[in-house]
């Protein structure tokens, strides 16, 4: 699985990679969790960061974030 | 009935005498802990449900091709609702001027977005009162409107990077679908990080206030820094800019400040420059305007502002 978190670095695109990295780990699967903060690639899924995108999917976007429950829901949905 | 709460706790719980300093000032401090919590969770859970109609994507689009004028009141409004998070201020930049949003009806939006957010009015509205709150709210939209259009007058576009036109992402970016129990759940949740985050902060501000009500002169600031002195109001702009972290931060030193005999024009000069003008904020938009822009936006906005605190003084 291919989990990518978009954002150009402030206090709340650490949070959300963290997030996505705590929530693989607690689903114990199989995912590569890369951060992108390259303007051109996150404009490719959206305008509001942190985004997290899941195989491709834009999954969240913006403020607020979501809980650690709710990541781990949105990854799952894509099992 | 929370000020009866308050002391029945004081006097008869804990026995304090009526007549001593600490009494009153504990008595103040639990009346204004309960209150200004209650109003931060509800005002903030409401303005979460709201904001999650508002996704940056649909302001966009409602701000497309609009005109000068109408299109900067909407922004300014728009820009209360839409949650932002100033990391994205620069996609968000450049995917409003991909769809065709005016430059000047842009920086509307990007000016009310931090300075009228929830956190600072519902703080505003606990410690001094709804007129103070609604004040800022409106003027901090007066601001938005009128430093937009000036920067729109000017026909500043020369100055925003030119690899911001040359950005073509489609504009199909979607808008995420949520059901209403989801945007309740995302809105509780929310609340209780923003409280959080804010609490100690809160907390401080009415210990410091409760504190200096009872030991500190009512005139000790009004007689150094009261709206006679022409000083007053230039200071706190500058001081602001520095000095700003959030909305929460700030408070108790403008608590204490305003309890003191600061006048009410230059506390909210103080927090409307810490808003709308912080230096992180400043070097993220670098990325997309010229130092020239930044320079003319950073001008209008402290002379304004300035104006904005000499004007209430004057009438307050």
């Amino acid at each position: 699985m291919d989990i990518k978190v978009l954002g150009p670095g402030c206090a709340n695109c650490h949070k959300m990679e963290e997030l996505a990295r705590s929530a693989v780990k607690e689903l114990g699967i199989d995912a590569k969790v890369e951060k992108i903060s390259d303007i051109q690639e996150i404009m490719r899924y959206t305008i509001s960061t942190p985004g997290l995108v899941v195989n491709g999917r834009l999954k969240h976007s913006g403020k607020p974030l979501p809980g650690l429950e709710k990541v781990k829901e949105l990854i799952q949905t894509e099992v | 009935m929370l000020k009866a709460f308050a002391s029945y706790m004081t006097f008869d719980l804990l026995g304090l005498d009526r007549g001593s300093s600490l009494g009153p000032a504990l008595e103040f401090f639990i009346y204004d802990t309960i209150k200004i919590f209650l109003l931060l969770s509800v005002i903030i859970f409401v303005i979460s449900v709201i904001r999650s109609y508002f996704p940056p994507e649909k302001t966009r689009r409602i701000l497309s091709h609009k005109k000068v004028f109408m299109g900067n009141i909407l922004a300014a409004l728009l820009g209360i609702v839409t949650p932002f998070c100033s990391c994205s201020a620069v996609p968000l930049f450049i995917g409003f001027v991909e769809a065709g949003v005016p430059l000047g009806v842009t920086f509307s939006f990007l000016i009310s977005s931090p300075m009228v957010n929830e956190v600072a009015v519902v703080l505003l509205w606990g410690m001094f009162g709804w007129k103070i709150a609604a004040i800022y709210m409106g003027t901090g939209l007066l601001v938005a409107v009128f430093a937009g259009l000036i920067i729109g007058k000017l026909k500043l576009e020369k100055w925003v990077e030119e690899y911001v036109y040359k950005f073509h992402s489609g504009l199909s970016h979607e808008i995420m679908k949520q059901t209403f129990k989801e945007r309740l759940e995302h809105a509780k949740w929310n609340t209780a990080d923003i409280l959080k985050r804010v609490w100690l902060f809160v907390v401080l501000a009415i210990g410091i206030g409760g504190f200096i009500h009872g030991y500190v002169p009512q005139d000790f600031l009004a007689r150094y820094a009261g709206s006679g002195n022409p000083f007053a109001v230039p200071l706190a702009v500058a001081l602001g800019v520095p000095l700003y972290s959030n909305a929460a931060g700030v408070i108790p030193i403008v608590y204490a400040l305003m309890e003191k005999g600061l006048s009410t024009g230059t506390v909210l000069a103080f927090m409307m420059a810490g808003t709308a003008l912080s230096l992180p904020e400043m070097i993220i938009l670098r990325k997309v305007l010229k130092l020239q822009l930044l320079a003319v936006f950073v001008s209008i906005m402290t002379v304004t502002i300035t104006a904005v605190g000499y004007v209430f003084n004057a009438i307050l």
